[in-house]
């Protein structure tokens, strides 16, 4: 398959999994415990990740800029650094990498074992039944994850200042706030939804085409996960350019 | 009724079905019968409309589902239970979980409707007790069993059964022929059996046909010999 059909192919999987009748009474379940295992499953990695971010970031800042600008630009530098690309970018290259891989493997698995095709005997849409909940629950899942990671490394980068670099909290904090604009905040959470919808879609496709065994099941998942991080960073770049370009 | 009319399929140069034509009336067992390899399980997926036939057409009560939109297909999926070779069980939903899901899926029912329908499936199959266990935890045998159970859940009108008896012990596999001949009689279903064990054949058949190098025949008395040749 070349480069052309093969975006075409995923186009339109990723239509007919989403433009399909919810049938939201038993879907809901579903979701929700999409929901459930993409943010609490991943909450405890996101958490980590944001903690080393918030320091890294405030020590890396402190190093190039303490003695050169005012010591409150820390938490402007901090604050803008996290809410439009760390945050956002970090935790879906995370979530990616925990859910792409878990989607494709479960999927893909389901697929040589002909459950698959059992969904199919049984009337019910195997895109609706396994691609539309795995959507929606990282559509709801990942942006609160952003926030969460967003609000942790700002927290740690803000105590290291405190502790560390001599920066009080009231300096940090007016750094922080006085320089907020809420499209740094809001660009980086549309981010966050446009990362979302590919982390699915790759973890999703990838497993429903798996033909073959367990070999093909672990490729499945190194495909997702390699693809959802190339249109993560893709998306990062376009939506960037059309929110802050 | 369901009559296949003249479907041919191929995979490459590989000719798999070559004009198979036959009919399964109302309350009998059609067995297709052959060697592994040779094309039975892409019959019966092709009857489903799961595998596209090159031609040829499949009716269902004299509806072709090459003539019908997915969603007709659904429809009529809704009166036929498979019941595959690997038994292809959820393996994240026990098996109360597994046999419900269609009910769940096709039906207004209310929890304890759906449960009181599955422990009645369970007596059907003999399975009673057996509702919290996961796939994972059954006997080869237990999950084809519980693969029937699933397939009843609609009160289908058509079983269909690929491989039903194969990889058991003679125990297992006379309760899988018993049940297979109890729901025809008992329930009136009506369906295909895909199989390459002489003795489940004729154990379970009403009417007997070869398949071999694609081409489909009836069978009246079935011999070794002719089979293994």
């Amino acid at each position: 398959m070349n480069l052309f059909s093969l975006i075409g192919d995923f186009s339109v999987f990723f239509f007919r999994s989403l433009f399909i009748s919810w049938k939201i009474k038993t879907t809901k379940w579903r979701i929700l415990e999409q929901v459930y295992h993409i943010g609490i499953g991943s909450l405890p990695i996101i958490i980590v990740i944001a903690i080393f971010t918030g320091l890294v970031s405030i020590v890396q800042t402190s190093y190039q800029l303490i003695g050169t600008v005012p010591r409150y630009i820390l938490g402007t530098t901090l604050g803008r650094m996290v809410m439009i690309e760390l945050g956002p970018i970090l935790t879906a290259l995370m979530v990616s990498g925990r859910c792409a891989s878990s989607m494709a493997a479960e999927i893909g698995t389901m697929r040589v074992t002909e459950q698959i095709d059992a969904l199919e005997v049984m009337a019910i849409d195997p895109y609706r039944f396994l691609n539309l909940p795995r959507i929606i629950g990282i559509f709801i899942a990942l942006p609160i994850l952003t926030v969460i990671s967003e609000f942790v490394a700002l927290i740690c980068g803000a105590v290291y200042a405190h502790y560390f670099l001599d920066v009080p909290f009231s300096v940090f904090n007016y750094g922080l706030t006085h320089y907020f604009y809420a499209k740094d905040f809001f660009g980086g959470l549309i981010k966050s939804l446009f990362f979302a919808l590919v982390i699915a879609a790759s973890g999703c496709y990838f497993g429903f085409k798996v033909k073959g065994g367990a070999k093909e099941v672990g490729k499945a998942a190194t495909y997702a996960v390699v693809t959802a991080s190339i249109l993560i960073l893709v998306l990062d770049f376009l939506v960037a350019l059309v929110i802050f370009g | 009724m369901i009559e296949v009319k003249n479907v041919s399929k191929k995979f490459d140069s590989l000719i798999v079905l070559d004009n198979v034509s036959f009919s399964v009336g109302d309350a009998r067992l059609i067995v297709i019968l052959g060697p592994s390899g040779t094309g039975k399980t892409v019959l019966l997926k092709a009857i489903l409309g799961l595998t596209p036939v090159d031609s040829g057409e499949v009716l269902f009560d004299g509806k072709s589902i090459q003539a019908i939109d997915e969603s007709e297909i659904y429809e009529i999926r809704k009166n036929i239970g498979f019941v595959f070779q690997g038994t292809a069980l959820f393996d994240s939903m026990n098996v109360l979980d597994n046999i419900a899901l269609p009910i769940v899926e096709h039906t207004s029912a209310s929890t304890s409707e759906v449960k009181d329908k599955v422990v009645q499936i369970l007596e059907i199959i003999g399975m009673s007790g057996k509702e919290k266990l996961y796939p994972r935890s059954l006997s080869g045998g237990m999950k084809r069993l519980v693969a029937v159970g699933r397939a009843l859940a609609l009160d289908p009108k058509y079983l269909f059964y690929d491989e039903p008896t194969t990889g058991l012990d003679p125990i297992m596999r006379d309760r899988v022929v018993n049940l297979i001949i109890d729901l025809k009689k008992k329930y009136a279903k009506s369906g295909i059996v895909v199989t390459h064990d002489l003795d489940t054949a004729k154990a379970v058949g009403d009417e007997i046909y070869m398949l071999k190098k694609g081409k489909i025949s009836k069978v009246r008395q079935i011999r070794k010999e002719v089979y293994n040749g």
